[in-house]
């Protein structure tokens, strides 16, 4: 799916000097070493030879105790019968594909989609239907009108994958009325859905609306959770809950894949959780990510020039930009790693040709500074190509300078949410729609 | 048995492809018993040139800095003999401008063309020279970077609305651009490798689109749509004449060691050159190692006689 030419580029990402707006890496360095070394200590004391054996399939009953605490964080309530622990989220995107999807299946998605469960789409051989966002999320009345074209193809999809809250990479919230509609349509239609919810706890401001979990009660919503955003990635800890006999396919997948969960993994969860208030690590970060996000936006302000448009997540990692449709981010990305900063070009996120003109930003991996300063040069680059462009163009747009532009009233922490619905829809062009035609 | 510092990765944009190329020259160079240590370049490159004593340099670098005659440039300071071409041959091979002017001027086919940086359309007004470009070249036009070595920043205009954006898109890389005339035809690929008779071409490979009826221009760089058949199946005056011009080419530039000539074939028989490569990639699946081993010179033989040419 995605070039190799540009692969090769997103190598050079990761190079020191850098400065890299593009991954989804949580910021570790928050973690306090002390609270490893007595989770460590006390796992080498209590439970070496434990830690050190295989584990059972579906996961220690120590950590489901760890998941179900953390589901009912958000109003969730789950038998430990109904989950299973995994190596991380992304196995259950695996596992979840290969257990349902045979090739030519359709799976429906937003628009635009996380890439890396794209790729877990697409190695099963999966035909994904993407569903155009706006700031509430999902359209939802997209949806019915393509469950219902595809009802006339005769096609039924096999799930629907969401990420509602502050959705990867668009940044946007399902709302609460959209969450309730969808769980009705999935019991309506009695079809899948797969919850993918990563970011849930990282809030930054606001209420939030329910999972689509406790709405629909486990009846058809499949959950995905992670404790890679609120513990450690590098501890690849993740957990999906299924209707049995989709759990029981499940796991003799995981059995095939890798057999158990890292036991030491799932040890030190368990000692974290023992030994300090997870919660208060999570309203460290929340805090930490709360004002790397403000940064951001600050800095969008100031240094994008007026094409630009970008959505306003009230929580997780994650804004998308979109620019003036001339400007193809994969070239800028180039340009941008020769003043040595980058982002993820939103092409990889669609399955058709589109988001070529929408970039991907994080701001949990990097300090203030170096997010204001990564913006103001992403943004010198813009502004070059929006005025290269008008003089090829004859029509010279005006690039607006820092306060020409009037920031929306109350600052940052409001921005006009209609503005956000023209945000992440990105229009087909008429030679995209020639592209995707043919594949 | 030799010392050999192998020089990969850097910042090019073809970083990746430089660090397979350089994975598989080491493996191959240890399996020829010599002393090798890999270096991934940067701003300790020199340093370490001076700090380690080794007999000569094996160029795997792809694309700015190591393919445009930068790094050469630095290793004739420290006196380390290397592999492949010489400042010259890669400041020409890598600017695409100059290396079209240069097969003009020789007498060489390659197609009509016009070039300009940015300046040009900044302070010069060169937008309103775009129809009349348009008009001598005639849609579709290819607008590509004038230095960038892989496919990156390469568009094709199919009509006038188009060309504004694919000139920012080349932009992207360089501040010069090229528009250049498009030849429908077959993607054809001529090796060029030096030897004890002098430079000698090699099986002509030619690159062919999986999806026939679904062909687009950037589609054919990515994974899995282009297929590469070596020796390309072509008449045999077809095949002496694109080695021919490929030898040419690599005579023209000054080129050493090895080089890369690309070539279209069009529908009316003509065959003109695009570019030259002055390090083309040495990976598992790249073109120039594919073309040697369809000449009967496995992948170590390879190495081992561009190793030679260096150090002779």
């Amino acid at each position: 799916m995605k070039s190799s030419a540009m692969r090769d580029m997103m190598a050079i990402t990761a190079r020191p000097e850098v400065i890299s707006l593009a991954g989804g890496l949580p910021d570790t360095s928050t973690f306090p070493p002390e609270t490893f070394a007595a989770a460590a200590a006390r796992i080498a004391e209590e439970s070496c030879a434990k830690a050190l054996q295989y584990g059972p399939t579906d996961g220690l009953a120590e950590t489901k105790d760890c998941i179900a605490e953390v589901m009912a964080a958000e109003g969730m309530r789950v038998d430990p019968e109904d989950l299973m622990v995994t190596t991380g989220g992304q196995q259950v995107l695996d596992l979840v594909t290969k257990t349902l999807i045979d090739p030519g299946d359709v799976i429906v998605s937003e628009g635009p989609s996380y890439p890396g469960a794209l790729n877990a789409f697409k190695a099963y051989e999966a035909d994904v239907v993407q569903i155009d966002m706006d700031a509430d999320g999902m359209r939802i009345d997209l949806l019915e009108e393509t469950l219902a074209r595809l009802a006339r193809e005769r096609r039924r999809p096999k799930f629907i994958y969401t990420v509602p809250s502050f959705q990867n990479p668009g940044g946007v919230t399902m709302s609460l009325p959209r969450r309730q509609r969808l769980v009705e349509i999935a019991h309506e239609h009695e079809l899948l859905v797969l919850e993918d919810n990563p970011y849930g706890l990282l809030r930054y401001e606001g209420e939030a609306p329910e999972p689509l979990y406790a709405i629909d009660g486990g009846v058809f919503v499949m959950y995905l959770g992670t404790f890679s955003k609120i513990f450690s990635p590098g501890m690849r800890l993740g957990w999906v809950v299924a209707p049995p006999p989709v759990l029981e396919k499940i796991e003799f997948g995981k059995q095939e894949a890798d057999l158990c969960t890292s036991t030491l993994s799932q040890l030190m969860l368990q000692a974290y959780f023992e030994l300090s208030d997870w919660r208060t690590y999570v309203d460290s970060l929340t805090g930490v990510y709360r004002s790397r996000r403000d940064a951001m936006l600050e800095a969008l302000y100031d240094h994008f020039p007026a094409q630009a448009q970008w959505t306003r997540p009230a929580g997780g990692l994650f804004v998308w930009v979109t620019l003036p449709d001339f400007i193809d981010t994969t070239d800028l990305l180039a340009r941008a790693l020769g003043e040595n900063v980058a982002f993820v070009p939103g092409e990889g996120a669609f399955v058709d040709g589109r988001g070529r003109n929408a970039m991907r930003l994080n701001f949990s991996a990097s300090g203030e500074d170096h997010i204001r300063e990564g913006i103001r040069r992403i943004g010198e680059v813009i502004k070059e190509q929006v005025a290269l462009y008008g003089t090829l163009t004859g029509e010279l747009p005006a690039v607006s300078e820092p306060g020409e532009r009037g920031r929306p009233a109350g600052g940052v922490r409001r921005a006009a949410a209609d503005e956000e619905a023209r945000v992440v829809r990105l229009p087909r062009r008429a030679s995209e729609a020639r592209r995707a035609g043919g594949t | 048995m030799s010392r050999v510092a192998v020089l990969k990765g850097g910042r090019s944009l073809e970083r990746q492809v430089s660090l397979r190329s350089g994975a598989r020259v080491e493996d191959a160079l240890a399996r020829l018993g010599h002393d090798v240590a890999p270096i991934d370049v940067g701003i300790d490159l020199v340093r370490r040139l001076q700090a380690m004593s080794c007999d000569v340099a094996f160029i795997a670098l792809h694309g700015r800095d190591g393919e445009d005659g930068t790094v050469q440039e630095l290793l004739e300071i420290l006196d380390v003999p290397y592999t492949g071409s010489g400042v010259p041959a890669c400041s020409r091979a890598m600017d695409k401008v100059l290396t079209k002017h240069l097969l003009l001027e020789a007498g060489l086919p390659t197609p009509p063309f016009f070039s300009f940086t940015q300046t040009a359309f900044r302070e010069l007004g060169a937008t309103d020279a775009l129809a009349a470009i348009a008009q001598r070249l005639a849609f579709p036009i290819v607008v590509k970077p004038s230095s960038q070595g892989s496919a990156l920043g390469i568009k094709f205009a199919r009509a006038a609305q188009d060309l504004p954006g694919a000139l920012v898109a080349a932009f992207s890389y360089d501040g010069r651009v090229l528009l250049e005339r498009h030849i429908a035809g077959r993607d054809l690929a001529v090796s060029v490798l030096d030897g004890p008779d002098g430079p000698q071409a090699l099986p002509v490979v030619e690159a062919v689109p999986r999806e026939e009826d679904f062909y687009d221009f950037e589609a054919r760089y990515e994974i899995g749509r282009t297929e590469f058949v070596c020796p390309a199946e072509l008449p045999s005056a077809t095949t002496q004449r694109a080695q021919e011009l490929a030898l040419a080419t690599y005579r023209l530039l000054g080129c050493g060691g090895f080089a890369r000539v690309d070539l279209m074939l069009g529908a009316d028989g003509e065959l003109a050159m695009l570019e030259a490569n002055a390090i083309p990639g040495l990976t598992e699946t790249s073109l120039l190692p594919q073309a040697a081993e369809a000449a009967g010179i496995g992948f170590d033989e390879l190495v081992e006689r561009i190793l030679g040419l260096a150090l002779a």
